[in-house]
């Protein structure tokens, strides 16, 4: 029998670490989210549907803003020290996937907004001279647009990974202490992404291919889900502990219920049955992927917090 | 019955030693002057004093910056401290902020313990109290005035109170504390371990610990030099049913069954005999009755002990011989809060006895002769010669009690004999807490026709006061000097560091004041305590100022052990260590300890322990933020195979019923590998039920609440405690 | 170049917390925080019992990771010593360095910015010991150079049994533990 006791009793640290609440898992949902969506409405620029009038290319510039905008409030108000929050931009850390973040968004912004005036969008047309003639400017070079959706998906990229190396980087936390995690933020980002056009565009052929698209995301997560799990099972006893806490400890039954059989699962399901035309396209699947994917980072958030290094002085607890 | 009660220590003239200590402490206290200029010009003093969080007295210097108190730390210059405080000394500053401090005096304005007040001006209460004191002596005669009283705080009212003309002085560290240990060494080899223990831990080579679990008991000298002795490897040997920190630093840890300690102590007395192990040379020339002695402990084998006290007889056989190998540097630790089960003196005695056999009592390593420097007292009138005696131990009940016994005092005011007492004076003493049974503490308070507490928090015993007078904290108000008897002589000076925060005041000032309501103002001739200690210390020839800057003045180095020439007496009736006491015979005692077994509790039951954390002390530090941070609530300590087995987890609210059906408040339950199976263990001091104790308020659970039962020591009349057992309660029925 | 650490002798330390309450007195750590605390280990079955006390702190790591996952520099490694520091003014409260310490020895001081075990930069600085080490009744704490094979430091780690916590977590703590 061991007993392991401390007199440490710090507010948000014991008995486990809960410094993030809500706001980092949103902010990371959205982040991811907005990845997936650059990635999907830059590859459909590239691919030039934006002369169709296609919804991706039309409006995803523009309403990423807008959730981008709302990601980093939430990230604003986890801050502690609100009045300090510039100092992020008076340095750049090589070493620090925040400092990296918040520098990648400053690039994210730029090219957003160079995809929104592709087309700018109606209420705002013909408003700010510059913007108008920056568009004419645009759409004279195809070249120019082009570039836009490459630049759009490599930083869609960038944004989805860093969402995840944002945790993975934190050695401290088993449970976020693998090379997977990147690759499951950036999938689980472009399936969100897919189901939120697949819910919001309105021309029949784009959400057939979104929710195609969305099923080979959703299959694919779960096999980086295998990856992620199966890496921890492989590692150290104090990763395989951290492993359980979402398999059979506490995070359990929201990680078995809500992420992988109501998020991945059942809209996998109900969508292959849609595309195949066997049941109507519906909001349903899309807003389950969408609940799941935030679910997603929400349990791996807090369940990140309770898993610990302190196992490994325990041999055979 | 003639009770040989000379203090016989080394008292050391004062001027030459003075002057000694002037020259070694001059340069260090220039030291500290040239320091704190620098720090003055950083708004910063550091104004030394000494503490008060419990009553070691360990010499302090405080800092205040920017007149606010920011920190506490240990004097180097002082023998005590070494320059280091406790844990709790640390904290103490915390009893200054303390939000929950009584700020102005109160009287009564409801029944009694509810708790409602009217402030009122320091007149009002001192006139108030004036009156139904001289109301109470009228009636009954001042002797029915009782003073309880703890610490060197209550000196001033002492003073006042025998002018007044009461005999009836007490303070719980006799009946509830250190008091059979003392009777037990007065009766063995005619002096008292005393307070601070003369114990010379540092140089021991093998220390047993019987229950004085140090490094929780936090005596900042003796826990300093037991890591000493840690740090040197001394042998050391703990008896504790609790695995406690000291036993986790031990060579020897045995988990003795409770209240078999007698047991243990005969059974490592008869191999010590029976081997010769014992110092020949040292118990011939000192000792008295051996022969006798030596013969009644041949029924007491290691096999005998075996089966009281479950420790195996080898073991008992092989820490003898351990002990015995380092005599006479091996040092069986007296303890301290010895009233357990009733046959404590007994028990002090035999702990005696073996040091005697091994030759200790006199020796490096085991109890050295303390020395005091030379501090005459200030020159009152004599006091008023009381026309009774004093109330607490009628006919000398209790043999051999050479203090007074506040149960017994508690006794006479519910029973009214020999004589009815008709007032308490309570000054830093929380008795609800102190004195086990808390319904005989207030049938008795019920009786009373003004009770009078001061304190500096809204206590328990304060809730039941007719006024609370509130105090300064120590760092706010100067006390009594600390004339030290101890290992090398020092006097040590309290003085105010920072103002009181509102109408506090210290405790010189309300005794005098009040002195002076009860016309005996001409018991105090002086107008400030700077002119009582100016009188005292020029009359020893020390200064004030000296004092004020240093707060130690040290005295030179005596001998303390009888090769240094510390002439070796023993004011015993025999003159000798008395192996057979013919005084103890006389008065119809066994002459030489005999064990009786422990009576057991009900089938079912634990019995209930109770000792000391860290970080606080007694029920007087829960409300000081410092110290609640590290601690917040007390746990009941449970064997983790009973935990298993009741189907309780760790960190789960319980409650514990006793034999007499009291239930404790909620308390969690620590599952552990550190105690006995058939008893529990608390820390002493929480449970708070005063309302106006806001922070501690019913956290945790009183130790003190589920003693209802004690065991008197027929020979000193102290308490045991150790003798209620409990049963565990699920929370959930009484939430 | 110096690197300041400590050396604590689990077998004298008793747990008594005297060096947690220095610290809260000498850096007004608010109340509810902790920048140090004991941690006792048992093993053992009654009453074969073992127990290891040991009084933590942030271990001043050598790779430190909070220092690395800042985002604004704010967590640094200071010149004198390898003392890991948080310049209040610098950091923005994101948490990352909490998150990113293995031993749980920072907080959010109630001001908004991470805080922590300093080592007593200020008293160091002064030729003083940190106020914990200052304070131990017992003496089992000790704080110098680990670079100097002379200090008392150097010395007691090459002469007794030492460890340091969660060395696989692999950050090069500067304290460590005597048994
Ligand atoms: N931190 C702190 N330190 C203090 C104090 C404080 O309030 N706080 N108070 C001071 C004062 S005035 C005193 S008197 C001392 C008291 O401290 P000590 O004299 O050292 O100890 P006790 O309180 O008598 O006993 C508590 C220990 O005895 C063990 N014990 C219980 N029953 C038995 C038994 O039958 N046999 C044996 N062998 N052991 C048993 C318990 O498990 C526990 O470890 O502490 C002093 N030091
Ligand atoms: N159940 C149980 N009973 C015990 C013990 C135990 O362990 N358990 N231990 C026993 C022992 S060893 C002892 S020594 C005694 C100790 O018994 P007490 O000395 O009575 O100890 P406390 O319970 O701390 O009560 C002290 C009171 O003094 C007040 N006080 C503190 N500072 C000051 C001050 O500066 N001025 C004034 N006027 N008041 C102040 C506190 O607020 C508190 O109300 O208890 C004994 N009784
Ligand atoms: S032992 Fe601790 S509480 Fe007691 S006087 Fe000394 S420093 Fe103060
Ligand atoms: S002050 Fe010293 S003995 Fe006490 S807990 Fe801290 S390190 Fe241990
Ligand atoms: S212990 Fe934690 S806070 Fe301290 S230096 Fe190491 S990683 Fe940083
Ligand atoms: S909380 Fe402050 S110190 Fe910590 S990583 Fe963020 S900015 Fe740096
Ligand atoms: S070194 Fe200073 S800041 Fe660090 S724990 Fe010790 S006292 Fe606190
Ligand atoms: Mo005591």
């Amino acid at each position: 029998m061991q007993e392991l006791s401390t007199t440490r009793n710090n507010h948000l640290i014991d008995p486990s670490l809960h410094v993030w609440g809500w706001e980092i898992p949103v902010y990371l949902f959205i982040g991811g989210l907005v990845a997936g969506i650059m990635i999907i409405s830059g590859y459909f620029v590239l691919k030039g549907q934006y002369k169709k009038n296609v919804f991706s290319c039309f409006h995803l510039p523009h309403i990423s803003l807008a959730l981008l905008s709302l990601g980093m409030l939430a990230l604003f108000l986890d801050l502690e020290h609100k009045r300090y929050v510039w100092r992020l931009y008076t340095t750049f850390q090589v070493t620090s996937p925040m400092s990296w973040g918040a520098w990648i968004l400053v690039l994210v912004y730029p090219a957003l907004f160079l995809n929104t005036l592709i087309r700018i969008p109606e209420p705002f047309r013909n408003r700010i001279k510059l913007f108008d003639r920056l568009s004419e400017r645009i759409n004279q070079h195809p070249f120019a647009i082009k570039n836009i959706g490459v630049m759009n998906m490599l930083l869609g990229t960038l944004l989805g990974m860093y969402t995840g190396v944002l945790l993975s980087s934190f050695g401290a936390r088993p449970l976020w202490n693998s090379a997977m995690l990147w690759m499951l933020f950036l999938v689980s980002g472009l399936s969100s992404a897919a189901a939120f056009v697949h819910l919001i565009a309105r021309d029949t052929f784009e959400r057939e291919l979104l929710a195609k698209a969305d099923n080979g995301f959703l299959t694919l997560e779960l096999f980086v889900f295998g990856g992620f799990i199966s890496g921890l099972l492989t590692s150290t006893r104090v990763h395989q502990e951290a492993a359980m806490t979402i398999l059979t400890g506490s995070y359990a039954p929201g990680f078995w219920v809500f992420v992988i059989g109501l998020g991945i699962l059942i809209p996998l399901l109900i969508q292959l049955l849609a595309v195949n035309h066997k049941v109507r396209h519906s909001p349903v699947a899309p807003i389950m992927v969408i609940a799941g994917g935030l679910l997603l980072r929400i349990i791996l958030v807090a369940a990140g917090q309770d898993t610990h290094w302190t196992l490994a002085s325990f041999p055979g607890n | 019955m003639n009770v040989i009660s000379r203090r016989r220590f080394l008292k050391i003239s004062g001027v030459t030693a003075g002057v000694a200590a002037a020259g070694a402490g001059v340069l260090k206290g220039s030291q500290l002057l040239s320091s704190s200029d620098v720090m003055k010009s950083q708004g910063m003093q550091r104004i030394p004093t000494f503490c008060d969080i419990c009553f070691w007295k360990c010499g302090a210097i405080a800092t205040v910056k920017d007149g606010k108190l920011w920190k506490i730390e240990g004097n180097p210059e002082d023998p005590l401290s070494r320059g280091r405080l406790c844990p709790r000394g640390t904290g103490g500053i915390g009893a200054h902020f303390d939000p929950d401090r009584l700020r102005a005096p109160l009287i009564r304005r409801n029944d009694r313990g509810k708790e409602e007040w009217v402030e009122v001006t320091w007149d009002e209460a001192l006139d108030f109290i004036a009156v139904k004191m001289q109301a109470i002596k009228k009636s009954y005669g001042p002797e029915s005035i009782a003073f309880f009283s703890h610490g060197i705080g209550g000196n001033f009212f002492k003073h006042t109170l025998k002018a007044f003309g009461t005999p009836n002085i007490s303070a719980p560290s006799f009946a509830q504390c250190r008091g059979p240990r003392d009777v037990g060494f007065r009766l063995t080899f005619g002096e008292d371990v005393s307070s601070p223990e003369r114990t010379d831990i540092s140089n021991a080579q093998c220390l047993v610990l019987m229950g004085s679990h140090l490094g929780e008991n936090m005596h900042n000298t003796q826990v300093q030099e037991f890591a000493e002795g840690v740090g040197k490897g001394a042998t050391i040997i703990v008896v504790d049913p609790r695995f406690s920190v000291a036993a986790s630093k031990a060579k020897h840890y045995l988990p003795i069954k409770p209240g078999t300690d007698l047991a243990l102590l005969l059974a490592w007395m008869n191999v010590i005999v029976k081997e010769e192990l014992y110092d020949k040379e040292y118990v011939k020339r000192y000792g008295f009755g051996f022969e006798q002695f030596a013969a009644s402990l041949a029924e007491y084998t290691p096999a005998w002990a075996y089966v009281e006290t479950g420790i195996e007889p080898e073991r008992i056989v092989e820490t003898a011989r351990e002990m015995a190998r380092f005599k006479p540097s091996t040092l069986v630790h007296p303890g301290r809060h010895v009233t357990w089960y009733g046959d404590d003196t007994q028990r002090s005695r035999a702990i005696a006895l073996l040091n005697a056999l091994l030759g200790s009592w006199g020796r490096k390593g085991g109890f050295y002769t303390p020395a005091s420097m030379d501090v005459p007292a200030y020159p009152y009138p004599d006091y008023p010669k009381p026309v009774r005696g004093k109330v607490d131990n009628p006919d000398h009940r209790y043999p051999f009690a050479h203090e007074t016994i506040t149960n017994g005092i508690r006794e006479a005011t519910i029973t009214g004999k020999p004589y009815p007492v008709k007032g308490w004076f309570v000054y830093a003493t929380n008795l609800l807490h102190a004195l086990p049974n808390e319904e005989e503490t207030i049938h008795a308070i019920q009786n009373l026709d003004l009770l009078v507490v001061i304190d500096v928090i809204p206590s328990e015993i304060a809730g039941w006061a007719d006024v609370v007078l509130p105090e300064s904290v120590y760092l706010e108000r100067h006390d009594d000097l600390n004339v030290e008897w101890f290992r090398e002589p020092f006097i040590g000076l309290r003085q105010p560091v920072v103002e009181s925060p509102h109408d506090q005041k210290p405790n010189w000032w309300m005794a005098k004041r009040l002195a002076e309501k009860l016309g005996l103002g001409h018991f105090y001739p002086w107008k400030t305590i700077e002119e009582y200690f100016e009188q005292r210390l020029s009359a020893g020839g020390y200064s004030l100022e000296t004092l004020k800057k240093q707060g130690i003045i040290r005295g030179a180095k005596q001998p303390i052990y009888f090769d240094e020439g510390v002439p070796a007496e023993f004011p015993t009736p025999s003159g000798k260590i008395e192996f057979f006491s013919l005084q103890l015979a006389q008065a119809g005692f066994d002459p030489v300890p005999r064990y009786t077994r422990p009576p057991a509790g009900p089938p079912g039951s634990f019995r209930l322990l109770y000792g000391r954390a860290p970080v606080h002390s007694f029920s007087r530090t829960q409300s000081n933020r410092i110290l609640s941070d590290m601690m917040d609530e007390n746990e009941v300590w449970i064997n983790a195979d009973i935990v298993r087995r009741y189907g309780l987890k760790d960190g789960e609210y319980i409650r514990l019923k006793n034999q007499d059906n009291v239930i404790s408040n909620r308390i969690k339950v620590k599952a552990t590998e550190r105690i006995r199976p058939e008893c529990v263990y608390m820390v002493h001091g929480f449970g708070h039920t005063a309302k106006g104790l806001k922070h501690p308020f019913m956290k945790g659970a009183s130790d003190a609440q589920l003693l209802t039962r004690y065991s008197v020591d027929p020979l000193m009349g102290g308490t045991g405690m150790n003798v209620n057992f409990v049963t565990i309660e699920p929370e959930a029925t009484h939430g | 170049m110096a690197r300041f650490g400590m050396v604590i002798d689990t077998a004298k330390c008793v747990g008594c917390m005297d060096c947690v309450v220095a610290c809260k007195t000498e850096n007004n750590v608010p109340e509810g925080f902790n920048r140090d605390w004991i941690t006792t280990e048992v093993h053992g079955t009654f009453p074969t019992v073992q127990m290891e006390i040991r009084s933590e702190r942030c271990n001043q790591c050598a790779t430190p990771p909070c220092v690395y996952s800042c985002p604004t520099g704010a967590s640094h490694v200071h010149d004198v010593g390898g003392i890991v520091l948080v310049t209040k003014e610098e950091c923005i409260g994101c948490k990352a360095c909490i998150a990113s310490c293995p031993y749980d020895a920072r907080f959010i001081h109630p001001e908004g910015y991470a805080d922590k075990c300093t080592f007593c930069i200020h008293r160091v600085e002064a030729g003083m010991d940190p106020a914990c080490v200052a304070v131990c009744p017992t003496h089992c704490m000790h704080f110098g150079d680990l670079d100097d094979p002379n200090s008392p430091v150097s010395k007691l780690l090459a002469s007794r049994k030492h460890h340091s916590l969660m060395p696989e977590a692999g950050t090069q703590p500067s304290i460590f533990y005597l048994t």
